[in-house]
């Protein structure tokens, strides 16, 4: 009502219109004047990414929710759009990918016009507005019209994002599947919608909140915006687009894709359950529970085999889904069985895994984009040796990478910490079952932390230590300050929110009281410095001490050691006497997951192949020697595949209609005309 | 009720009801003969243990002589008569490969926890402050079931239905104060009759099929063939013709 | 405000008295090992003597090391001193507890890890390769069967906080806890293959079929090996602290004063030596397993320590 309550709202419009405009300056100027690709479109992504930033951190911190409609729609039906705390957050989110995308796309687009496989830049820019547009509307969105209508513009752009490097047939065929299953996870949001609607007697989301549902009805919602929200956020078994179409997309795509577009999944997951539906069933807590588990442990070890380095940072975006939707669907069976607290809990640690991993996969995707930009490789087994020809982006790699292996002080170590403490109140259930199972999904998800630590020391190890394993890797050089910008920008505030978890928690605080009426008061009750999710007595940790411990034994050791010592002799590797080493003779990906593809064999089908030449004669000797190694995913062979045959099998039995002959598609239509006069007669 | 509130012999009740558990599922991942068979012993030891301290705690001295006859019977009568078949079969030294032993043992778990849920219903019928071993006893049975019904060797299968009897002797004690004791020992002398039985069964067996592998018992069935030996996966050699 | 700072002294003094007594524990463990194969044992500080040595000598590095190769030294040693820190040695009640919890120890084990794994890939040798490889093949097998251990004991002590938990175990007097035994065997697997000893990885090989971690430090020499050594020695120390916390730790000083600090000091020291003597028979028995029975090994810790959760939820709380 007063004017400093509608700034959120305002610069939320502000965000969509510089978007806009940086779409409209693509499409008109780039052609002309390529530059305009830097000081326009980018530019006004910038702002735009400011203020969606603005928007968000005020409606949290102030604690508003506010709302317009606007006669844009059909006659009777208005649009309607919100912000409050939870958009809030999520507007946050985007703005910050989107700043780091601006400052990195200008000069990792400027790769895309050069060389013989050039691209026009145009489509690139149009369809980028358009994709944040889309998301940031249906951030706004306050009625179901306005919902699916950015929902359809973000999965559309998405394709047209996808299939830009469509010379290729791989690239078309990802992302033909990916438009396929965004459909279908579009239509079955849509029936959720529609339940809601129904109940409701409206298309607002206030009609939904206030309708009246039985349990049955409540629970078919809520299967069908799992369901249709889970396909966009990858969810095991629904997420075979992901690996195929994520890697496709050019880099900064990726990242808007893997950091935000599945994030939207996920928005949607809490405001129809969480806010929406509303009486939360702990039984639906229990099936996000068991999927979460699936999808986190099946990404890591699908991650594990990959060498190919977008595509294993799309599997690991399946299983940080997977972890999200574990802390989900602890929350959702605390809050079902009455414990309001440690629902809190859990919502909080998953919203706060959700920003995390956000930031750290940005920020991997654009590492990856950073090294295919200057070495044109995507295969991890022909880089190597990076970490001297381009110091600076291997130090942010790195840090994306311990923040994703959840280890101390970085951000994913504290969510996964927050999850890990919920799983740990299981006793304070009554239900004996789910004090046995929820432990057993927590030793899973420490499975899952351990073995995603040994995927990221495989990536970044192979990728960027030891030698370089082809010419161009080894003649690469620094990526133009802009990319190391928006990656410094996102590597930094991993940090922050590793070190600084008290004023993020707190900062939570509005969207839990939005939404469950509670929040988590405890956490920063002993101050900045302990993190004491539920009391003192029962956990605590102090992230900035452990910086500044680890921080303090580097420096120590430099002045202790470093100053007057000797400088250390430099010398060749140890190589037992046998001569020089080559570069072929370290370890590639394949050989550095070959023990775990050992152990866990029965989850991927593995075809392996050994062709040996040798001479004849009394003594073999082995000539040459040709191995290959095929890992597929079961899902699509067993479900996929098989959906598919069956679609062709049903086509072929219904063919018979279509004969090519026009003396029989009239006689079709004659028939028809006479059948429905007699019905109307 | 919390564990602290107990007694000391209640206490001592339910750490040796978690042992049997354990030697449940040490049986179920052992394939070599002699380890396995002592194994049971100590299953059966373990029993007889919780039978004397049941006796002491709830004041029933029948079941000292229970207690005494699980002992004779399961710790040395039966062990004793397996050992000596083993060895008159020439089979004790024998192993058997198991396959995916960590799904079989997953798979126990899933057993016990399905025995938690069942024994949830009939907890509240027992008086006896160690009432929650009602669970184990149950999954010591359902354990038993699972070695008979995956295991490759006659023998095995034998020590799953010895198993199998210990688990319903062990839910006996713990909620009911043991069986009336003419049924006990009637079913005691059943057990024994029948592992002399086995015994002379396993010869006859082995004279017609050549070998107690239970997969060769296929052969029974007219309309299955024997399954083909796994073909050597993947490796190609190419002779070099020069 | 004058009784938080002794608190907080005594808690540095704890932390480095705890980093300055792991080489004497490994040098006793020599020794006890040394009795037991009827060798001749060297002195018990002759760890410290070797460490004196590595410092002093002038580091040879390969041509191509980089910054991190050189980092990840401090980073390790880093992270153990933070563990020493958060775990009870001679008294409970200690403010520097409060940094971490028993989660956040396993993850300092995992950072020291990862990035010592990052430095045997930093050369580009085959050796540093395969000990990276077969170290996290291990590392993640064992994670599970650690943390459910660690579950089932937070579930009863109802805290994850160190200090808090061993208070309570020592509260409640002897109590035979079933799921207590079976995580009790569960760590004790879990810390032997963390640790790197027999049968999971032999410490005092350098032959390339038998080395894990060994493999991965192969290229460091000087003051980075003794700091990576001397952390792995803290390592040893402080998994052999946690299980006496967990399930013996009668005898640890509850308050500040002199004869309770000094009775938990002489506690510990008489647990740790015990507990020595234990893992050299243990290590003397087994032999060392072939690489693909580890799994093997690991999966029976994991169902120890289901069992050990299970036992706990049906036979401890129910009813």
């Amino acid at each position: 009502m007063s004017g400093t309550n509608q700034i959120p709202l305002l610069l939320a419009y502000a965000a969509v219109a510089c978007s806009l405009l940086s779409g409209a300056v693509s499409m008109l100027a780039v052609r002309r004047h390529p530059n305009f690709l830097h000081f326009g479109s980018f530019l006004f992504l910038f702002f735009s990414g400011a203020a969606s930033i603005a928007a968000g951190t005020w409606a949290l911190l102030a604690k508003v929710s506010v709302t317009d409609r606007f006669a844009l729609g059909l006659p009777w039906l208005d649009w309607h759009v919100r912000i409050d705390p939870l958009s809030g957050f999520f507007f946050m989110l985007l703005g910050t990918l989107v700043v780091a995308i601006s400052l990195y796309g200008p000069s990792y687009t400027r790769g895309f016009a050069r060389g013989e496989a050039a691209q026009p830049l145009p489509p690139l820019g149009v369809f980028s507005a358009l994709f944040i547009v889309g998301m940031q509307m249906l951030l706004l969105a306050d009625d179901a019209l306005v919902f699916m209508i950015f929902w359809e513009m973000m999965s559309l752009s998405g394709y047209f994002l996808v299939v830009y490097q469509h010379q290729h047939a791989a690239n078309r065929h990802a992302a033909f599947l990916y438009l396929l299953l965004s459909h279908v996870g579009a239509l079955v949001i849509l029936l959720s919608f529609g339940v809601l609607a129904a109940f409701g007697g409206g298309l607002t989301f206030d009609l939904m909140r206030a309708a009246k549902l039985s349990p049955l009805w409540a629970t078919i919602a809520f299967g069908c915006a799992f369901a249709g929200f889970g396909i966009k956020s990858g969810m095991v078994p629904l997420h075979v687009w992901l690996p195929d179409a994520h890697p496709v997309a050019p880099s900064h795509i990726s990242a808007l894709m893997s950091g935000a577009m599945i994030k939207m999944g996920i928005y949607g997951m809490v405001r129809v359950i969480y806010d929406l539906i509303g009486d939360v069933r702990w039984e639906w807590g229990v099936v996000v529970l068991v999927i979460g588990t699936a999808s986190a442990l099946l990404g890591v070890l699908y991650a594990l085999m990959q060498h190919d380095l977008k595509r294993l940072l799309a599997y690991h975006s399946i299983e940080n889904i997977g972890i999200i939707l574990m802390g989900l669907g602890l929350s959702m069976i605390f809050l079902g069985t009455g414990h309001v607290m440690l629902g809190t809990l859990g919502l909080v640690a998953a919203l706060y895994h959700t920003i995390n991993h956000a930031l750290f996969k940005g920020l991997l995707f654009l590492g990856a984009g950073a090294v295919l930009y200057r070495t044109h490789e995507h295969d991890l087994d022909r880089m190597g040796g990076l970490i001297h020809r381009m110091p600076i982006t291997a130090l942010l790699f790195l840090v994306g990478c311990v923040a994703i292996s959840a280890l101390p002080p970085f951000n994913g170590f504290v969510s996964e910490w927050l999850t890990f403490q919920t799983a740990l109140q299981a006793p304070a259930l009554e239900n004996g079952l789910l004090r046995t199972m929820i432990p057993i999904a927590a030793a899973m998800l420490a499975l899952t932390g351990a073995l995603a630590a040994a995927c990221f020391v495989k990536a970044f190890g192979i990728g960027f230590l030891g030698q370089p394993r082809s010419r161009r890797v080894a003649r690469a050089r620094e990526v133009p300050s802009g990319m190391l910008g928006g990656m410094g920008l996102l590597a930094t505030l991993c940090l922050l929110l590793g070190v600084f978890p008290t004023t993020v928690i707190q900062a939570m605080a509005p969207i839990t009281q939005m939404l469950v009426q509670a929040a988590l008061p405890s956490a920063a009750a002993q101050g900045w410095l302990w993190l004491t999710p539920i009391s003192p007595q029962v956990a605590s940790y102090s992230a900035p001490l452990v910086l500044i411990a680890i921080v303090a034994v580097l420096v120590l050791g430099y002045l202790i050691f470093k100053r007057g010592a000797i400088a250390p002799r430099r010398a060749y590797a140890w190589d037992c006497g046998f001569g020089h080493l080559t570069q072929r003779m370290q370890y590639t990906s394949t050989a550095f997951s070959q023990p775990i593809r050992r152990v866990f064999s029965g989850v991927w089908k593995v075809d392996e192949q050994v062709d040996t030449l040798t001479t004849a004669g009394p003594i073999p000797r082995v000539t040459s020697l040709h191995y290959s190694l095929h890992t597929q995913d079961w899902s699509w062979l067993k479900c996929y595949v098989p959906i598919g045959h069956l679609v062709l099998a049903a086509a072929n039995r219904i063919v018979f209609i279509q004969t090519g002959n026009i003396h029989t598609y009239l006689k079709f239509s004659f028939a028809t005309l006479l059948v429905f006069l007699w019905i109307v007669s | 009720m919390a564990l602290s509130s107990l007694g000391l012999y209640s206490q001592a009740i339910i750490l040796f009801a978690a042992l049997a558990l354990f030697t449940s599922f040490m049986m179920l991942a052992q394939g070599r003969m002699m380890p396995l068979i002592f194994t049971f012993a100590w299953q059966g030891l373990l029993l007889a243990v919780v039978s004397v301290l049941v006796a002491i705690v709830s004041k029933h001295p029948h079941l000292y002589v229970s207690a005494a006859l699980t002992f004779t019977l399961k710790v040395v009568v039966i062990p004793w008569l397996l050992y000596r078949l083993s060895v008159r079969l020439g089979m004790h030294y024998d192993a058997e490969v198991i396959e995916h032993p960590t799904l079989l043992l997953l798979g126990g778990v899933a057993l016990v926890i399905f025995s938690y849920y069942v024994a949830k219903s009939i907890v509240h019928l027992s008086g006896l402050a160690t009432r929650n071993t009602i669970a184990v006893s149950i999954a010591i049975e359902l354990l038993g079931m699972l070695l008979m019904s995956v295991r490759k060797s006659a023998v095995a299968q034998v020590i799953g239905f010895m198993s199998m009897e210990s688990g319903i002797f062990f839910a006996a004690v713990v909620s009911t104060y043991g069986m009336p004791l003419i049924v006990e020992l009637g079913v005691a002398f059943d057990i024994l009759v029948a592992s002399i039985l086995f015994g002379v069964f396993f010869f006859h067996l082995r004279d017609s099929f050549g070998s107690l592998n239970v997969v060769r018992f296929n052969r029974l069935s007219e309309a299955t063939e024997p399954a083909p030996l796994p073909q050597a996966a993947g490796v190609s050699t190419v002779k070099d013709p020069s | 405000m004058d009784r938080q700072l002794t608190a907080w002294a005594l808690a540095a003094g704890q932390t480095l008295l705890f980093i300055a007594a792991a080489p004497l524990l490994a040098g006793w463990l020599q020794r006890v090992k040394c009795g037991m194969q009827n060798r001749a044992a060297p002195a018990v500080w002759q760890p410290y003597r070797n460490l004196a040595k590595l410092l002093g000598k002038r580091m040879l590095l390969a041509e191509n090391a980089s910054w991190l190769f050189r980092a990840v030294p401090y980073i390790v040693f880093g992270a153990m001193l933070l563990a020493a820190a958060v775990v009870p040695l001679i008294a409970v009640h200690l403010p520097s507890a409060a940094i971490a919890d028993v989660i956040v120890l396993v993850g300092f084990f995992a950072l020291a890890r990862f990035f010592t794994a990052l430095a045997g890939l930093d050369i580009g040798t085959a050796f540093g390769g395969m000990g990276a490889s077969r170290e996290m093949m291990v590392s993640a097998l064992a994670e599970p069967a650690m943390l459910m251990a660690v579950f089932t004991l937070s579930m009863t002590a109802t805290t994850t906080n160190l200090s808090v938990a061993t208070e309570y175990i020592l509260e409640s007097g002897l109590v035979l806890r079933p799921s207590f035994l079976f995580a009790l065997l569960a760590l004790a697997i879990v810390a032997v293959a963390e640790t790197s000893r027999i049968p999971v990885d032999n410490p005092a090989t350098h032959l390339e079929l038998t080395m894990l971690h060994e493999a991965m430090i192969l290229e460091y020499g000087g003051r980075h090996l003794a700091l990576i050594e001397w952390a792995s020695q803290v390592k040893l120390m402080i998994y052999a602290v946690l299980i006496v916390d967990f399930f013996f730790p009668w005898g640890i000083a509850t308050d500040f004063s002199v004869l309770a600090v000094a009775i938990g000091f002489v506690a510990v020291v008489a647990k740790l030596m015990l507990l020595a003597v234990l893992l050299v028979v243990w290590e003397t028995v087994l032999a060392k397993m072939r690489l693909f029975r580890v799994p093997q090994f690991l999966g029976f810790a994991f169902m120890l320590s289901l069992l050990a959760m299970l036992t706990h939820v049906v036979l401890e709380t129910g009813g």
